[in-house]
């Protein structure tokens, strides 16, 4: 790494900032954003860190695995990546988070911990270890030129996509009773509570925007990694949970804003890292979420410090 | 009568571990490797116990110290004139260095310490989901820079050719240490204090505790015996990094979870379980005959039983199976007279 430090430093600045490997880590950040919404939303309602969201990322990748293996058109096979996603959110919220809602974060983080192993280790019983590829959208994967630059379509698709859902959310958040509901339940649910939001049907609805951004990653991500494997996601997810927590999982834009961040550097160090030192990219982004959190504990974006008294 | 009851909180747990040793003896040779297993399983377990139990904040990162005992253990130990073939990028020091067993036990738990004391110099100004996160984060540095650092070890590669010294009474003296040491420091004044931060940190800081230097003691002793844990495993097993990572963090925790976090009983009885329970799925995936009946499990259904289970543990009864309590005679005779369980008083 000190190699990496003394004779690489031009080389990587002039990488990171050519303009290809800038639009990569911005489609990168965006997905990563979407996966962070998932994980701040059913945060900031449930008080519950789901670290098993990544694995309904990977059952909705087998559905589409599924739907291409049978040579269904893309939209079908979309459809029943959202349903799978969508009826195993709602198994997990009946099975797993409201029977544990009135227990420590730490005691629902390694329930979802459990449930994700659960998860990935059907699919393995289910698919092998080798699993299955999804191929049916693989046309996305074509560059289109634009200014000079070779922009893959699924990177325009993706940065479209973050931003249209984003969109959807934040009228949802602030123009319906439901929206409003569930962020009154996630300043003070028991206050909430009490003036008659629906704790039940908040943490329903929650689960389920959190599952649809679940299916729309599957979607994403499968057209990026076709071989879709037990473990798919699972490294996305950890690198996620990191730059959520980054971020700030108190606010809703903070945990958003850190999984950008986080999709956004790895790609940028993805891109800009000689070879032989892209290997420790893990280590670079795991050794940057340390600092971060050493000098902002509560994330970089978050404005209060309530989350120690909260967790 | 209060000494007797203090000393049985050791004894109990120390004699389940030295039964599942003796049992052990009588098996064949194959099962034996289930029952050193278990027993190293116990001595990861109550490692993890040392700070998690006792401080109440979660840490993901406690393999990264078993693994870097694995680490120490086997590049020391792997006979001089095998390592070029194994590991030729291998630095001078490390290479022209062989130690014996015991030794090597000892510089596995050190170096773990060391780490652990290193990492926690920082981390454990962190509490709650910083914490969970930036261990997690240790964890993933550790397995990445192990995995492709091929001046200090091998890699991706197994650990080949390490002495297997680690026989079923070195495996049960081993587990009957790491729970001696556990017991010493959880009745110990520092102990104490730390359980007394778990209770309730504001209370405890307002007696003059300090929260970070009584965390950093406990993350640095479970560290120290994490890494002897994992020196333990490398002298059993050859195993490759990979081995150490996720899914050990993941069995290891539910083992703890499942036995009840706060009581060095529960890990113990957990860990012993949770092994007893995937030695038996593991027959089945090979196929067993049970009864007459012979009980054949698709390969990997271990993971999804004890992933249930854990999840079932967590809903049905979060204490754990021990309720996060001490080992008691009275209570285990009060389960005989199918008395109704007394009151929690921790």
């Amino acid at each position: 790494m000190s190699v990496f430090l003394a004779s690489g430093l031009s080389d990587f600045v002039s990488d990171a900032v050519d303009p290809q490997v800038q639009v990569d880590a911005i489609g990168l950040g965006a997905i990563y954003a979407l996966m962070a919404v998932g994980i701040g939303l059913v945060f900031g309602v449930l008080r519950l860190v789901n670290f098993a969201y990544g694995q309904l990322i990977m059952a909705g990748a087998f559905a589409l695995a599924f739907a291409s293996d049978r040579d269904w058109p893309a939209g079908l096979g979309i459809a029943l990546c959202f349903a799978v996603v969508l009826a195993l959110s709602l198994a997990m919220e009946r099975v797993v988070f409201r029977p544990l809602r009135t227990q420590s974060a730490a005691v629902m983080l390694i329930a979802t911990f459990a449930i994700a192993f659960l998860l990935q280790s059907i699919a393995l019983l289910w698919f092998g270890p080798l699993g299955k590829t999804a191929t049916s959208l693989a046309q996305l994967n074509r560059p289109v030129e634009i200014g000079g630059l070779d922009i893959r379509k699924i990177t325009i698709v993706a940065i479209v996509t973050a931003v249209v859902c984003l969109a959807l959310l934040v009228a949802l958040l602030s123009r319906t009773s439901i929206g409003l509901h569930m962020r009154a339940a996630a300043i003070d649910s028991q206050t909430a509570r009490m003036l008659g939001v629906r704790a039940n049907a908040v943490s329903t609805v929650s689960v389920l925007i959190a599952g649809m951004l679940a299916a729309v990653v599957a979607v994403l991500l499968t057209v990026q990694i076709p071989t879709v494997t037990p473990t798919f996601a699972l490294q996305e997810t950890i690198i996620v949970l990191a730059g959520v927590v980054v971020g700030g999982m108190t606010r809703l834009v903070s945990a958003t804003l850190g999984g950008f961040l986080i999709g956004y550097a790895s790609g940028l160090l993805g891109g800009a890292l000689p070879s032989s030192q892209s290997q420790y990219l893990p280590s670079f982004l795991f050794g940057l979420v340390i600092l971060v959190l050493l000098v902002r504990p509560d994330g970089l974006f978050s404005r209060t410090r309530g989350l120690v008294e909260r967790v | 009568m209060r000494a007797r009851r203090t000393a049985l909180e050791l004894l109990g747990p120390a004699a389940l571990v030295v039964a599942a040793g003796v049992l052990g003896t009588f098996v064949s040779q194959t099962t034996e490797i289930y029952f050193v297993t278990a027993l190293i399983s116990v001595s990861t377990v109550v490692a993890i116990y040392v700070f998690v139990g006792n401080s109440g904040v979660l840490s993901f990162g406690h393999i990264s110290f078993f693994a870097v005992g694995v680490w120490a253990a086997g590049v020391l130990s792997i006979p001089e004139q095998e390592k070029p073939a194994t590991m030729p990028y291998l630095f001078d020091f490390l290479s022209s260095t062989t130690v014996g067993n015991v030794p090597s036990l000892l510089i596995a738990a050190a170096v773990g310490g060391v780490f652990a004391l290193v990492v926690g110099l920082p981390l454990m100004r962190l509490s709650g989901l910083a914490a969970g996160i930036a261990t997690f984060a240790v964890l993933g540095i550790t397995n990445n820079i192990l995995r492709y650092y091929e001046k200090i070890g091998p890699g991706l590669n197994t650990f080949s050719s390490v002495p297997e010294t680690t026989d079923l009474a070195q495996a049960t003296i081993g587990a009957v240490l790491v729970i001696v040491a556990a017991f010493a420091y959880q009745r110990s004044r520092l102990g104490r204090q730390l359980r007394a931060t778990r209770e309730d940190p504001a209370a405890a800081r307002a007696v003059g505790v300090s929260i970070y230097r009584q965390r950093l003691a406990a993350f640095a002793l479970s560290g120290f015996l994490a890494g002897f844990a994992g020196g333990l495993y490398i002298h059993f097993i050859p195993i490759n990094v990979d081995a150490v990572y996720l899914d050990l963090t993941f069995i290891t925790l539910a083992m703890l979870v499942i036995g009840g976090t706060t009581s060095l009983w529960g890990a113990v009885v957990g860990a012993l379980f949770v092994s007893a329970l995937d030695s038996v799925l593991a027959e089945m995936e090979d196929g067993m005959t049970l009864f007459g009946v012979t009980v054949d499990l698709p390969a990997g259904s271990r993971i999804v039983v004890v992933s249930s289970i854990m999840a079932l543990v967590l809903i049905l009864r979060p204490g754990g199976l021990t309720g996060g309590r001490e080992f008691s005679l009275d209570r285990l005779t009060g389960l005989v007279r199918r008395r109704p369980p007394r009151e929690a008083t921790s």
